[in-house]
């Protein structure tokens, strides 16, 4: 075969070269456009999803999760389903919503267990320091316990009972003459499990677990609690009030 | 085409040795879904998971490398249970020949072969065009987007992982991806959605470009044109030199990475052109 007959590759022009990668730019930043929009949308936890215990932040957890449903697999109560498409849960993501399941807090938590990318953080070693969420009595007017009833399910039902949620007494001024017991959740104890949004005896429950970022307030950096820091101090921070003597009236 | 595609060489070798790597393909396709859906269905767990990242008898990770790529784009560094997965799958499909995931394993294959074949019983000639490197473009986005974006957007609309989610964790709306794939690469682009854009695809074509075992048109001299590999073949581009382009110095061998190893060129060959060959020692065939 003689070198003429060879094949030669057919050399791009440059002008075909730069028709075909803007063309190839143009169609595939419309499609990222697009596609970016509907992942920043995305990034946003719906109120009633929760994430399985000692999952990531949600911007970590959705850069590490890949979507494999092995946490799904290995929950022994089905209480991890993965997000559909037009979910309010990003496409395929494990979410529970407590509601219709709630965490069980397995000791050994296999869902962490499963996750092959670390998306479920393995950090997390104790059940009971998991933050899925925060339980929040969001509704005071329709809670029994908050109309002076001894209603208490959420409170007995509490896998951390009267760490998680105590009965705080308050006095009953309708009857003038009984207590209420208000179920108060501590922050630092609640782990989001939701055993007290599914047990809620309300046709819809007034105490909802939500997730963190959606329940948490933030103080403003600047702040102190003036008694917290009068502990640390060993003292007030401040002179004393100055007490001037007692004056009393003259009595005849 | 004049005749029915295959009918020559189910005359000459029979129905069933004119399909042997088709069924086989199907076979295979819907193996791997079996095993999947037999722990959620049947309790039997042999593996795990789905194809984004799974564990075989509770022991062999296995990782998308794509999807794992797009979680390292995103800022996250996976656990080593995910890397070692991921170097299982990589070694795996780089000694098959990359994209035999496509026409072996991804379940999107059986949606775009199904509109592939109605294409062709009802005659629909018509195509838009779009480029085969498109798929590249997508791919380039789906390994960027995430940079920005910090969150894997492709996975969002994978149709691969999300078909294969969906059987084994429930579709909901999935399908209606999944009709619009149909349906695209019914009516718009022939071979549209693997052939052009999808990016999993792409992936592992890039991965697959020196994979060892390939197809190759050993008997070419015997090949009299009757061109039902080009009508069944998904990447027809591939077959032109290695058939044809022996006087211009072409080996048989079909070293094109779009090539996905699905050996329907070797069913619908009357005259067994095509074998499946290793390129390592040059004359070895399997």
């Amino acid at each position: 075969m003689s070198s003429s007959t060879t094949y030669q590759p057919r050399k791009m022009s440059r002008r075909q070269l730069i028709t075909d990668a803007s063309r190839g730019l143009c169609g595939v930043g419309l499609l990222a456009t697009g596609l970016a929009g509907y992942a920043k949308q995305s990034q946003s936890l719906a109120a009633q999803c929760l994430r399985p215990p000692g999952a990531l932040s949600e911007e970590d957890f959705l850069a590490a999760c890949v979507r494999c449903g092995l946490c799904v697999e290995a929950c022994p109560y089905d209480t991890l389903k993965l997000g559909k498409l037009f979910e309010p849960v990003t496409t395929g993501t494990p979410y529970f919503d407590a509601n219709v399941i709630p965490c069980e807090m397995c000791e050994d938590i296999p869902c962490q267990e499963a996750c092959p990318t670390g998306a479920i953080s393995p950090e997390l070693e104790s059940i009971n320091d998991a933050k899925m969420g925060l339980a929040v009595l969001l509704d005071r007017e329709t809670c029994l316990n908050t109309q002076g009833l001894r209603c208490d399910i959420c409170v007995r039902v509490c896998p951390l009972m009267d760490e998680a949620i105590t009965l705080e007494v308050q006095r009953n001024v309708r009857t003038g003459h009984h207590a209420m017991f208000i179920p108060t959740v501590h922050s630092d104890a609640c782990t989001g499990c939701g055993k007290c949004e599914h047990a809620c005896p309300l046709p819809e429950a007034a105490i909802k677990v939500l997730p963190l970022d959606i329940a948490k307030g933030e103080l403003g950096k600047h702040y102190r609690w003036g008694w917290v820091e009068k502990d640390n101090a060993g003292g007030s921070l401040i002179d004393e009030v100055l007490d001037l003597p007692d004056r009393l009236p003259e009595g005849d | 085409m004049k005749y029915p595609v295959g009918k020559e060489a189910i005359e000459e070798k029979g129905w069933f040795l004119a399909h042997r790597f088709l069924l086989l393909r199907r076979f295979v396709q819907l193996g791997v879904l079996a095993l999947f859906l037999a722990g959620p269905l049947f309790g039997l767990w042999i593996i795990k998971g789905n194809l984004s990242s799974s564990l075989f008898l509770d022991v062999v990770p296995m990782t998308d490398p794509f999807v794992a790529l797009q979680a390292f784009a995103a800022g996250h560094l996976l656990e080593t249970t995910a890397i070692i997965g991921a170097v299982i799958i990589i070694s795996f499909y780089f000694l098959l020949g990359g994209r035999v995931f496509c026409s072996w394993v991804c379940p999107v294959n059986m949606i775009s072969d199904a509109a592939h074949w109605l294409r062709r019983k009802l005659k629909i000639r018509t195509s838009t065009k779009l480029s085969r490197k498109t798929r590249f473009w997508v791919l380039a986005m789906a390994l960027v987007l995430p940079i920005g974006l910090g969150t894997m957007a492709w996975e969002l609309i994978n149709p691969v992982s999300m078909f294969h989610r969906g059987v084994i964790f429930g579709m909901g709306a999935g399908w209606i991806v999944l009709v619009g794939i149909f349906l695209f690469d019914l009516l718009l682009v022939e071979q549209g959605w693997c052939g052009h854009i999808c990016p999993h695809g792409a992936f592992y074509n890039v991965l697959g470009r020196y994979s060892p075992i390939k197809v190759s048109a050993t008997n070419r001299d015997k090949c009299h044109k009757c061109m039902d590999c080009f009508a069944v073949c998904p990447e027809p581009q591939v077959l032109k030199m290695p058939l044809f382009g022996e006087n211009k110095g072409f080996s048989p061998v079909i070293k094109s990475a779009d090539c996905t190893n699905c050996a329907r060129c070797i069913d619908v060959c009357s005259k067994d052109v095509f074998k499946i060959t290793t390129i390592l020692p040059n004359k070895a065939e399997v």
